[in-house]
This record gives structure tokens, sequence and C-alpha cells, in this order.
């Protein structure tokens, strides 16, 4: 019992970041009035963060041949397009693309009880020994990815999974660690908000804090 | 903004908003997907108990929801009336508390009494999900009934649905016009006035009382099956005579304005309410239903089965703390 205690006090703590991590962050950006946002990376430094993204994507896939992006939604999904766009203009090969909600493979269900809404799911290629890189937007938990791996491994089995994220924000509670990061934020007890252009109107990545 | 809910038990469309059966038919669009898998599971549910207690007959809608659960990863069992210890005597209560006994989770209940689910939801901890009380309600076969509409056309907002046959025995026709009518549908019946509930009008529904009218206002036709095994007599001269009457036959859908959507609960009787060459039809989506039933099942479960409300509430007020 005690373990379980334990465990829920560790969700609560980090409960913020655990829904950036779901991209249902939205549902706080409500009360931003209190709150004092710094940018850590404007739209032109995202630019340059996904192009390095993309590059080292390739190099870890050995090519484009077998490679595939699964973004996480939601806007996982997004920078997976853009990355794929980058890979396609420079390489001229279209990269199978797919996209996961990991809502059904969360461990707290019993903690939080149920996402009203689930997201799509839709991976429209035998994934079976392709190289899948995950592609998200902020790596924080873990648990995020861990649903995702245990989701991936429901839908074959690739020869190889890595993991890309645009922001690295630390404070792991499992041992999960990104291959491609474009950028490490330190930033404890403060929300890492990414936001994107195709769901938030503007490319950004601020760092959200008390005024006082 | 608390997002909405479902509460503990699923027992009718009466008494949920339209804000909840929304919520219900868009949770049951990604759990469409699952069951396109080549493994066709997910561990949403894994160590939740569901027994499944069909005290009447039963092949779609029990099978349908032992899909669901097991495509969630629930453990299930399932009791029918026959062969258990409600044949010797035992009362719904005492069954239910028996159960729960055993540390189950979930009751899913089909019952010939209207009201049963409600009277053992409020006896029991559990949640309760009625699959058919009586005459009273079916609430998942008018939810998935609804997706199918909603699949097909933009909205349900503002389209013309007549359910069609024997309103007077079917919980499935009660179902279908409280959910019709929350989400801004217009909805009729149509059938001999022996099978028409006296009435129905109060419910904001129009009665047709013949075919020929109810298809030519339609956009989408619900037709349910003659539960000859709930009529004792003379509710029709025959079988025969009903299908001249009020079958739906390819030569009175031709005559229609626009084409319509042919939705049926099932089981069918061919030849009965409706012509073979209707049921197998393009505008037939009757097994698209039974598809959307497992995804709906799922969704309901899904939504049922979240945790404890204590629990997310102060989980909600941690994460403001944290962000202010």
């Amino acid at each position: 019992m005690r373990v379980c205690i334990a465990r829920r006090s560790i969700s609560q703590r980090h409960g913020v970041s655990a829904l950036t991590d779901v991209a249902a962050a939205s549902n706080f950006r409500g009360d931003m009035g209190s709150m004092h946002t710094r940018t850590l990376l404007d739209s032109a430094a995202i630019a340059k963060a996904l192009e390095r993204i993309s590059r080292e994507i390739v190099e870890l896939a050995g090519g484009t041949e077998h490679l595939a992006l699964v973004g996480i939604q939601r806007r996982g999904v997004e920078l997976a397009e853009r990355v794929a766009k980058l890979i396609s203009q420079r390489e001229g090969a279209d990269v199978p693309r797919g996209a996961m909600d990991i809502t059904l493979y969360r461990d707290d269900l019993q903690t939080v009880g149920p996402r009203p809404i689930v997201g799509e799911t839709r991976i429209p290629f035998d994934i079976d020994g392709l190289c899948v890189v995950i592609v998200d937007d902020v790596l924080y938990t873990g648990r995020t990815v861990r649903a995702a791996l245990d989701q991936l491994a429901d839908f074959g089995r690739p020869c190889r999974i890595g993991l890309a994220v645009l922001v690295d924000r630390g404070e792991r509670e499992l041992p999960i660690q990104a291959d491609i990061i474009g950028e490490s934020v330190n930033a404890p007890g403060k929300r890492v908000d990414v936001l994107v252009s195709e769901v938030d109107g503007r490319d950004a990545v601020e760092l959200v804090e008390a005024s006082e | 903004m608390t997002p909405p809910s479902l509460g503990k038990d699923l027992l009718g469309l009466e008494k949920l908003t339209a804000e909840q059966i929304r919520l219900v038919l868009d949770t049951a669009e990604p759990f469409k997907e699952v069951s396109e898998r080549a493994i066709k599971k997910v561990p949403t549910l894994r160590g939740k108990t569901i027994v499944n207690l069909f005290f009447e007959a039963s092949t779609r809608t029990r099978i349908s929801f032992e899909f669901a659960q097991k495509r969630l990863s629930a453990d299930t069992v399932n009791i029918s009336s026959t062969g258990s210890s409600v044949q010797k005597g035992e009362t719904l209560v005492d069954t239910a508390r028996n159960l729960e006994a055993m540390r189950i989770d979930m009751v899913v209940m089909r019952h010939p009494s209207s009201g049963a689910a409600k009277f053992l939801a409020e006896r029991i901890r559990s949640n309760v999900i009625n699959a058919g009380d009586g005459q009273h309600e079916h609430p998942t076969q008018g939810l998935l009934d609804l997706l199918t509409i909603r699949d097909n056309f933009d909205a349900i907002d503002g389209l013309k649905v007549c359910i069609c046959g024997d309103i007077l025995h079917s919980r499935v026709a009660r179902s279908n016009i409280w959910g019709l009518l929350k989400l801004g549908a217009e909805v009729a019946v149509c059938g001999p006035q022996s099978l028409l509930p006296r009435g129905i009008e109060g419910l904001g529904v129009q009665v047709f009382h013949r075919i020929e009218q109810a298809i030519e206002w339609s956009d989408v036709l619900n037709i349910l099956r003659l539960q000859l095994e709930r009529m004792s007599a003379g509710y029709i001269p025959s079988l025969r005579e009903y299908y001249r009457v009020f079958g739906v036959t390819m030569e009175r859908l031709e005559a229609a304005p626009k084409d319509l959507l042919i939705l049926h609960p099932g089981p069918m009787n061919r030849g009965v309410e409706i012509d073979s060459r209707v049921a197998d039809g393009p505008h037939s989506v009757i097994l698209s239903q039974v598809t959307n039933g497992v995804a709906v099942r799922m969704a309901i479960l899904y939504l049922l089965a979240g945790g404890e409300p204590a629990l997310a509430e102060a989980a909600k007020r941690t994460n403001r703390e944290g962000a202010e």
C-alpha cells in the first residue's frame, strides 16, 4: 500500500507536465494571467532544431529505406509531419508516417480517470522490420514513451525503435532516454509548453512559471 | 471546466444530456480503429472483472459486449438465468451481492423487467450497464444507432428519422427516441395502431399510420423487428398482412423522393418487416451498426471504468498548484 501512495504523490507532483506530455495542456492555458512566460525557442530556432533532428533521424536509421515516423498525439504528430517533409525535400524519399494516441495504454486510469477524448491512432503500414522513430514534443517523466512502446509492440516488431523529441526537460520517472533531442531544458517545478502553428497558430517553446 | 462524465452507471438515454451522448459517440470513434488492428486488444481495462448477467436470450448484444470487454483486456464471466442459482429462487440483489463479494467491478445486465437495471444500480457498488430492461431502454443499441446515423450524415441535428414497426414492445425505440430528440433530430414512429403505445406523441414524435408517408418524410428509417415472443395474441392479423401493409420494400423505397438510410437492430425477419433486397441493398447500414456496436460498448466501458472521482479532483488541484 505504501508503494501505491508514493507513486500517486509522484504522479500528482508532475501532473502538469504529464498533461503536457499527452498534449492536453490546452486545458490549463486558460489561467495564464498570473503566469510569467519566457520563450526558450522561437520559430526560427524550432525550424533549425527540426532540420538537425531530421538529419539525425536519417543517420540513426542508416538511410531512409527502412525508416518510418510515428508522432504522438497531439503535437508530436505535427512535428513528425514536418520532419518527414524536411527529409523528403533533402533526400527525395517519402517516409511513411503514423500517428499514435497513447491514452488507452496509460498507467493512471485508476487515478485520474478516463481522458474524455481519445485521439486517433493511425499506422497505415506494416512496422515489421522497419526502423520506427517515435516523435514527440516534450520528453519528461517518460511515461508517455513507455505507453507508446507498449502500443507499438501491439502493431508489430520493428527492427529498431528510436525516440526523437523537440524538448527534453529531464526529471524522468522511468529508465527511458531519447536518441535525438532538439533542446534540453532544466525547469523543475515549471511548465514547458510546445506550441506548433498547425494546432496553436504559432511556433514556440515557452517556459511558464508563476510571476512571484 | 469539468469535462462531462457518465457517472456510475449507464441505465438509459432518457436521463443523459446531449453533451453526455456526444461524449460517448466521440469516445467511440478511436475505438473503431482498435477492432481493425491485427492485434485487436489494448490494455486499458486490465484487471477489471466484468459480469455479463443475462436473464433473457441474447446473441448479438452479449457477444458484442464480450468482444468489447476482451478488446479492452477486462476479465469477463457470463451468467445466464438458465442453469444458475436464479433458477433456484435467488433474488436479483442476492445474486449481485454474491458476485460483489467476489470483487467484481461491473455488471452488464439484460432483464425482462423494465427498471431492473436501475433497481440493481441503486443497490450495488459496481458499475451497472443496462443491456436491455424489459420494454424500457436498450441504451447501447440507441447509442450505436446514433453513431451509425452520424457516420452517414454530417450531423444528427435536423435529420428526419422514422422508427417503424413494433414500437409498443421495443426498448430500442424508446432509447432511440430520447437520444435522437436530444441531439436535435425530428423523430416519427410508424406502425399499426395496435403496436403503438398510447400517448406516444407525448414524447415529441410524429405518428404515421402508413409506411408510404413515413418513407416520403424520412431521411433515415430504423426498422424494428416484430417481437412475436412478446405478443400473446391479436396485435396483427398475420405476418403476411403486416408485410403487405407495413413491410419496407424496394418498390416503396423507389417511390421515395430521396435515398433513405436503412437501419435495423436485428435479428431481422426477412419478408416480414423488411424486404431482403432492402436489407442487402446499397443504403442498408445494418452490418455497420453491428461493427459500431463493439466500438460504442468499448467507449461505455472505458468511460465508466475510470478512476475514483476524489483522486481525479485531487490530481487536478495539484496540477493547478504546480502551474502557479
